[in-house]
């Protein structure tokens, strides 16, 4: 921490620095700032510039196109935006309901010590590195779900659903729940903060009525939340539409859309990790980035809508954590 | 409080359970309490109160804030029971059954003995209508009829009705403070409670919104027993029959002082204190 | 009877008390499942925290050795062999993705919290989306600004990618604790004549610390793990390198890079640095959340 912030205990060392000037202060927060927004502007016109050539040459129909063969240098980025909604849909499937019970315990059910430690615990599941999480994933679950839950899918069915199953544990349904335990931190932590702030005359009010615990959850909570359960949602599709170690390392890859839950597909965070360091082809570097410029977008979108939903709520430090 | 003294209260509750020595005239009562403590963390808070809550009239307590007047209020309805650390002990009968003694499921405790808090609480994200018959349904009513029949009713004797009759699908939030209150009101009438427990309604009001209250709750009496907590000695002489003077003990424990009819409490108060406080001369 | 059916009110208190009496069954159960369920959603939860740090412990703790974190990478087939140049990497590129983010962190959101003007809001606001979006993108970047430009990989390229990802935690971690400081210190400071940046430094940065190291601390500690924007700006080596403008090993690339392989040996490398890494990052998460205690304790 060698950055200017001075030990008070150093304050009145006789060696003084020149006084700035308050003008220049001023400027020099500012200027600070207009870097800071710069580099943002540079951010945004850097990916467009560089997938240029890609929309230019495929326009619409790159985002309609079902065919990325580098081979004959076609590229449709359609298979990738399939991937990335089916494995959110996962996610998020199992994220909001055990995320919003998890989070309605944590808010008005446990007593408080006890909310303390699981919040702690589950929060800390935000801070595990996401290559942490594909490791598990490749080599943990997806041996178990191709010794355990394919057999048990092709035994109840008489098949591996739609389309076949990969037959190696890895693709869609392995990278969903994956990505459903990496968005449960955000959906329980902010779920949690917003429940926590519907005021206590609200939950008095309908007990006073002869309501059960329960209805007062259902009934009165929930509803009062509901703005800020929605932010939650929102911002846990966001990361869930952006994760990419995780979901590369268990998704297996394939540039084709998949009708299996155990097929193997691509998301469009996952292709570009997958395909970016040998792409020597400009169109395929070009379409890549495209489609960086297509998930930056949707994920910025989401992110908007998602901050103005939480707004209203104050966020603690921890919350920013896992958001 | 002991087990020894509930079985007592119990006992005695078998054979007369309507006249009180405290009360002069012989008005039958809806509620007694008898011996009522409550403590949180083991801190008392109100400490052996025992008086009887005459049906049809208004029940005013009375005393300095810090006298334990909300935490009383609270345990008629067993409102504690939300708090972990708090513990109610003594007896409080409703119609003749003790709402601690565990017959009674709290939750239907509360159905039968509604509240009204201080500040307006209605449901935000329900309609008007849906706020008055809310209760209804918390407590498993479907019949649309009487849900219907019910808000009515409540709203016309919340005079509320004329006011939101055209947007009962308006919701809630749109009202005024006063409204709000009176919509309260009406949400808590709506079931039908024996008894209706305000808790300083109208300290979160402007003088008017006040006085429609004020009017209301004497309006109420042929249809719910009311007991009012209130800071306001005047609103406490106008609209209450009875009265019940707390004042806070040296261990900061309410207690009660003096319970009569209001016009004997004001004018000839038998305790010192109690002439103290209604003269305005602490508190 | 007979005087209560004349009495619509007391008919409907009869009718509304039966009711609630018969349904009260019903609606207990329906509450206590509700309990139950929120229950069992907690247990869910807490599964896969301990099922991650339990198996990367099982299978990590055996690649543990002095060597391991002495020693750079045995060439193919050799035995023996270490994270040792990962580790050194990750030092490296995260302690200049600190060197930038750090210092414009703090002025950003010093600048934050000196002001509520529609600039500050909407900066504020684009910070919040900046912590949202994919870090790869954000990869993509550093490789057009920094790769494509000096024609060559460089782990200086990679930083600029992890202090990007820093930047947003720091603005808003840090104007938070900005914040808190005491407007009357801060105005006492300023009418003794000092000047505002003095102030600044020696006023509200001192009294904001605590703070200021816990937004630090949370954002390297999700800095340090990701490797989404190393993946084509480090890239990774199998050598020490120490100099920013030459690829680079980082810890997280390791995890990757062996994860994805088919041997055993290797995977066995990724486990005992994936765990390296989750304890480094569940340390600092851990110290950041203690520190937002302590701190709570002192305002209080």
């Amino acid at each position: 921490m060698t950055v200017g912030i001075r030990n008070p205990g150093t304050a009145g060392q006789p060696r003084r620095r020149p006084a700035v000037p308050n003008g220049l202060y001023r400027a020099g927060l500012s200027v600070a700032a207009l870097v800071f927004v710069a580099l943002l502007v540079a951010f945004v016109v850097d990916l467009v510039v560089q997938a240029r050539p890609a929309f230019a040459h495929f326009g619409f129909s790159f985002i309609t196109g079902t065919q990325w063969n580098p081979v004959t240098a076609h590229y449709g980025a359609l298979p990738f935006i399939v991937g990335t909604l089916e494995t959110t849909v996962i996610a998020m499937v199992l994220a909001i309901p055990i995320g919003l019970g998890a989070a309605l315990s944590l808010s008005h059910l446990l007593p408080s010590r006890t909310r303390a430690v699981i919040g702690t615990a589950v929060e800390m599941l935000a801070a595990i590195p996401s290559v942490v999480y594909g490791l598990w994933g490749l080599l943990v679950l997806a041996p178990w779900a191709r010794t355990v839950i394919e057999p048990a899918v092709a035994f109840v069915f008489g098949h591996r659903g739609p389309g076949g199953g990969s037959e190696i544990g890895v693709g869609l349904l392995l990278a969903g729940l994956i990505l459903f335990v990496m968005v449960l931190p955000t959906m329980v932590a902010i779920s949690r903060d917003v429940l926590a702030a519907v005021p206590t005359e609200q939950i008095e009010g309908a007990l006073a009525l002869g309501a059960t615990k329960g209805q007062v959850l259902s009934r009165v909570v929930i509803p009062h939340a509901r703005a800020g359960i929605l932010g939650a949602i929102t911002l846990a599709t966001g990361r869930a539409l952006g994760e990419t170690m995780a979901v590369t390392m268990v998704i297996g890859n394939t540039p084709a859309i998949t009708h299996s839950l155990f097929g193997t597909t691509a998301t469009m965070a996952s292709i570009i990790a997958n395909q970016f360091t040998e792409a020597t082809e400009p169109f395929h570097l070009a379409s890549l980035i495209a489609i960086a410029v297509l998930l930056l977008v949707v994920a910025a979108l989401v992110n908007v809508a998602a901050r103005m939903l939480v707004r209203s709520v104050g966020r603690s430090v921890s919350a920013i954590a896992v958001a | 409080m002991t087990d020894e003294s509930r079985v007592t209260t119990a006992q005695t509750d078998m054979t007369a359970p309507t006249t009180v020595e405290s009360s002069p005239d012989a008005v039958s009562s809806i509620m007694q309490l008898h011996e009522v403590s409550v403590a949180f963390s083991g801190r008392p808070a109100v400490r052996n109160v025992s008086f009887d809550i005459a049906i049809g009239q208004v029940t005013a307590l009375i005393g300095p804030s810090g006298s334990g007047k909300t935490t009383l209020l609270r345990a008629l309805n067993r409102m504690h029971d939300t708090v972990r650390t708090a513990k109610v002990t003594g007896a409080i009968h409703l119609a003749g059954i003790d709402i601690y003694g565990g017959t009674l499921h709290p939750t239907l405790v509360r159905s039968r003995v509604g509240m009204v808090f201080q500040r307006p609480n209605p449901f935000p994200t329900m309609s008007i209508y849906d706020n008055v018959v809310s209760g209804l349904r918390f407590n498993g009513v479907r019949n649309k009829a009487l849900l219907k029949e019910a808000a009515e009713s409540a709203l016309i004797a919340a005079a509320l009705w004329d006011e939101v009759r055209d947007r009962l699908n308006a919701s809630a939030a749109t009202l005024s403070g006063g409204q709000q209150q009176r919509l309260c009101i009406a949400r808590a009438l709506a079931v039908e409670p024996e008894v209706l427990l305000m808790d300083e309604p109208t300290s979160a009001l402007d003088p008017q919104a006040t006085r429609r209250i004020e009017d209301l709750v004497g309006e109420l009496k042929d249809r719910v027993t009311v007991v009012i907590v209130t800071h306001n000695m005047q609103q406490a002489a106008r609209i209450s029959d009875r009265c019940a003077f707390l004042l806070m003990a040296e261990d900061r424990a309410g207690e009660l002082i003096e319970f009569g009819p209001t016009n004997q409490l004001f004018s000839s108060p038998t305790d010192q204190r109690t002439e103290d406080y209604v003269n305005g001369r602490f508190g | 009877m007979s005087v209560l059916t004349l009495d619509p009110i007391l008919t409907r208190r009869a009718e509304i008390q039966r009711t609630a009496e018969a349904s009260l069954g019903r609606r207990q159960r329906h509450s206590r499942l509700l309990v139950g369920l929120t229950g069992a959603c907690v247990l869910v939860s807490l599964v896969p925290l301990v099922a991650v740090i339990a198996y990367t412990i099982e299978r990590g703790a055996p690649a543990w050795s002095v060597d391991f974190f002495s020693h750079a990478p045995t060439p193919e087939g050799i035995p023996g062999g270490g994270i040792w140049n990962s580790i050194v990497g990750s030092f490296i590129i995260d302690g200049i993705a600190l060197g930038g983010a750090i210092p414009l962190g703090l002025l950003v959101a010093l600048f934050l919290a000196n002001s509520n003007s529609r600039v500050a809001s909407g900066i504020r606001f684009v910070t919040d989306v900046l912590s949202g979006v994919p870090s790869i993108t954000i990869g993509i970047f550093a490789y057009g600004i920094l790769v494509t430009t000096l024609h060559h990989f460089s782990a200086i390229a990679g930083s600029f990618g992890v202090g990007l990802i820093m930047l947003p935690i720091m603005i808003r971690a840090s104007e938070t604790s900005i914040r808190t400081v005491p407007t009357d210190l801060h105005e006492a400071a300023l009418s003794l004549g000092a000047k505002n940046a003095a102030v600044a430094r020696r006023v509200t940065l001192p009294t904001a610390l605590p703070g200021l190291v816990t937004g630090l601390l949370l954002a390297v500690a999700r800095g340090a793990g990701e490797s989404a924007p190393l993946l084509f700006t480090a890239i990774g080596s199998q050598y020490l390198t120490t100099s920013p403008f030459g690829p680079m090993a980082a810890m997280p690339l390791t995890v990757y890079l062996n994860g994805i392989q088919a041997y055993p040996d290797l995977q066995q490398i990724a486990w005992g640095t994936g765990l390296l890494l989750l304890c480094i990052v569940l340390v600092l998460s851990v110290s950041s959340r203690i520190a937002v205690a302590r701190l709570g304790r002192i305002r209080r």
